[in-house]
């Protein structure tokens, strides 16, 4: 049994993901924001966790960095301790969303790169002074390379991934395990509207690779697995081909 | 936003915008769509102002007793997922159609039956409340008791009577998750009806597969399956794995399905059935969702896809009824691939749920240029046995045929429809052509 606290756990991935965990008989905090949501949340993960599951709702607003440290504590007073911490949450737009809207702009970038990281740091610390964990933060293969379909987006998921790669340098000999998880394209609230590209991938069997990543403490999991080999080709590919390819 | 080709299971189809939401109170008032199982239009929005909103990512359980069953769930939740976190417990939805992709609100909004209909009725029978969201902007509770004109009009309404939010019902517990089953090869559809009936009077679920191109002396050939929840001291100790997921993989040429392909198709599932009598243990997928397994079954009908047709003759039309209409169908060459008959019970005072006291006859027809054609001379043979027909299935019934079949019911559920939503801002394409809503 493990005690998992999971910001973003009311809805797309992070949902997903809780009810693989309490389906094991781990227990989950649900992180997030909007006291409704919470509840909900809670509710349908006490139904479907097996008997002796603990779940728990505690506030916690990615857009609020003050609400970080005092949900961690919270989590780990009531549940008895903290073993996995998970970020799921984040926000999307596209790129001309994002260059016709700066003050968007500020608040995708602030929100996946600085708060994100914010939180880990808070992640971080507890864990270690903890005597380790997992950490586990939702990157995406969009930080990979810069490209012109999604370049603010991925440049604050580039950010993201690079500290998490530093954190797992640094950290994990002591105990803390950093696990970046680079999705694909899911079909999940975050891409509503949005074309799905090939190899798009359902939240269930995204959940699935996920959890197999952190039980093995894989620093870097693509999922669906194939975009790792997809992610691979494109890296390989010259700046005079990217500049004419379309993503 | 740009827009996509949104498709009833048969691949009828509006071009239009499918929108979701996590939180469906914050959807705009328009219809509400699930799983899109629903065979015809009753799923598609009307086409000049062709927005749909998927529930199906409203799927949290929001309540479970495990001591009484009575669980609450928001509309989007399907049977699958359902089913994958209580089946393993010991808990089954009181009535399952033939398939688990289906939400909880579409299984409301169709009011959907199974093969125990002629004992425990429609699903809509077994919900005690609804939550909804109504046309100008309030959410409401309804239930049996409770605003019961509403919950009437929307239990079988097809979804226009307002938004489905939540759905709360009890969960029946089973001794087994195993089916005990058995079925038996019938010579014709005669005694095919009498033995349905016999069986029913002693099984909780039944239902059957008849042969509908053979015609004369064994027309209606058939086999006959009944069944019931196996005891423990019969089915095996372990849980039931599900069977293996495959997909059609192409969408087939028109050609396939021909007179004589459907032919050997009904010749051998007739005589697969070697022995006269079959009983075991079956497990509860295969039983009741056998086509689940293959995902875009619908993909075998070709791109101009397929109708169901499925009507209930009732016990009035005297006997013999059944054999009437597969001389209508007969006479018009079959066409169909699968037919499955059903004895139904008691009525719904659900003012449009579908089955009454009678047989049901459910038919998979490939569209082809002679298909309302075909509908009409059903239709209008079914209309004369006082039969009616299921909007969950229908693509080509003309308004006159559905008014005249629903002339007793109909006023009451347009009643409640102008109390609820005196502008129709939850239309569907079906409601545009069965109730005459502005497309």
């Amino acid at each position: 049994m493990k005690r998992v606290a999971i910001l973003g756990a009311t809805r797309g991935m992070g949902r997903s993901l809780a009810r693989r965990f309490v389906e094991r008989g781990d227990f989950v905090a649900v992180l997030g924001r909007g006291e409704d949501e919470v509840k909900r949340s809670v509710a349908d993960l006490e139904a479907r966790g097996v008997p002796g599951t603990r779940v728990i709702g505690v506030a916690c607003d990615l857009e609020k960095p003050e609400s970080f440290k005092p949900a961690l504590e919270e989590v780990e007073q009531r549940l008895d301790g903290l073993d996995t911490v998970v970020v799921t949450a984040g926000a999307f737009a596209t790129q001309e969303q994002l260059e016709r809207d700066p003050s968007l702009a500020a608040k995708v970038l602030t929100l996946d790169f600085a708060n994100t990281v914010l939180f880990c740091e808070e992640a971080r610390k507890k864990l270690l002074m903890r005597g380790g964990g997992t950490l586990c933060a939702f990157s995406s293969v969009a930080g990979d390379r810069g490209r012109s379909p999604i370049i603010m987006y991925g440049a604050a998921k580039a950010g993201l991934s690079a500290y998490l790669e530093g954190l797992d340098h640094k950290y994990r000999k002591e105990g803390l395990v950093t696990v970046c998880v680079k999705p694909g394209f899911v079909r999940t609230g975050m891409t509503e509207g949005l074309k799905a590209p090939p190899f798009a991938g359902e939240p269930e069997a995204v959940a699935d690779v996920v959890i197999a990543g952190i039980d093995d403490g894989t620093p870097v999991v693509y999922a669906p697995p194939i975009w790792r080999a997809v992610m691979t080709a494109i890296k390989a590919m010259p700046r005079f081909v990217m500049r004419r390819v379309k993503f | 936003m740009t827009d996509s080709r949104i498709e009833g299971w048969g691949r009828t189809s509006v071009v239009g915008q499918e929108l979701s939401f996590d939180n469906l109170e914050q959807s705009p008032p328009v219809l509400f769509r699930g799983l899109g199982r629903s065979y015809g239009d009753s799923s598609l929005p009307p086409s000049a102002n062709p927005v749909v909103v998927n529930t199906t990512r409203a799927n949290r359980m929001l309540a479970f007793d495990s001591a009484t069953g009575t669980l609450r769930a928001e509309a989007g939740l399907s049977l699958l997922d359902l089913h994958r976190t209580l089946l393993p417990r010991g808990w089954f939805v009181p009535v399952t159609p033939g398939t688990q992709f289906v939400t909880l609100g579409g299984a409301v909004a169709a009011d959907v039956h199974g093969k125990n209909h002629h004992v425990d009725g429609c699903f809509g029978s077994h919900v005690r409340r609804l939550k909804m969201r109504v046309a100008d902007g309030r959410v409401v509770e309804c239930g049996p008791d409770l605003e019961r004109e509403l919950f009437l009009a929307t239990v079988g309404g097809m979804g226009l009577t307002g938004q489905i939010l939540e759905v709360e019902f009890p969960m029946v517990r089973i001794p087994t998750p195993w089916i005990w089953q058995e079925s038996e090869r019938v010579g014709d559809i005669d005694e095919y009806i009498e033995k349905l009936k016999e069986s029913s009077a002693k099984f909780p679920m039944t239902v059957g597969w008849i042969d509908c191109l053979t015609p004369g002396k064994h027309m209606g050939r058939g086999i006959l399956m009944k069944g019931r929840w196996a005891h423990s001291h019969e089915a095996p100790s372990k849980f039931p794995s599900e069977p293996p997921n495959l997909r059609f993989p192409i969408e087939a040429p028109e050609w396939l399905l021909n007179p004589l392909s459907i032919k050997a198709f009904n010749f051998g599932f007739y005589w697969k059935h070697l022995q006269k009598k079959r009983e075991g243990i079956v497990d509860p997928f295969s039983y009741f969702w056998p086509l689940d397994f293959v995902k875009d079954w619908n993909r075998m009908y070709g791109r101009r896809g397929f109708t169901q047709y499925q009507c209930v003759l009732p016990n009035e039309a005297g006997p013999g009824a059944a054999r009437r209409f597969l001389e209508v169908l007969t006479k018009r060459g079959g066409a169909s691939f699968l037919c499955v008959i059903k004895d139904c019970g008691a009525e719904s005072p659900a003012f449009l749920s579908f089955p009454k006291p009678g047989i049901s006859v459910a038919l998979d027809i490939a569209i082809r240029n002679d298909t309302q054609s075909l509908i009409d001379d059903l239709n209008e043979h079914v209309l004369k046995e006082g039969g009616r027909i299921y909007l969950a299935k229908d693509t080509f019934t003309r308004p006159e045929h559905f008014r005249a079949m629903e002339e007793k019911r109909l006023p009451k559920f347009l009643a409640a429809r102008e109390k609820w939503d005196p502008q129709h801002r939850f239309r569907s394409a079906q409601s545009v052509r069965l109730f005459g809503d502005a497309p």
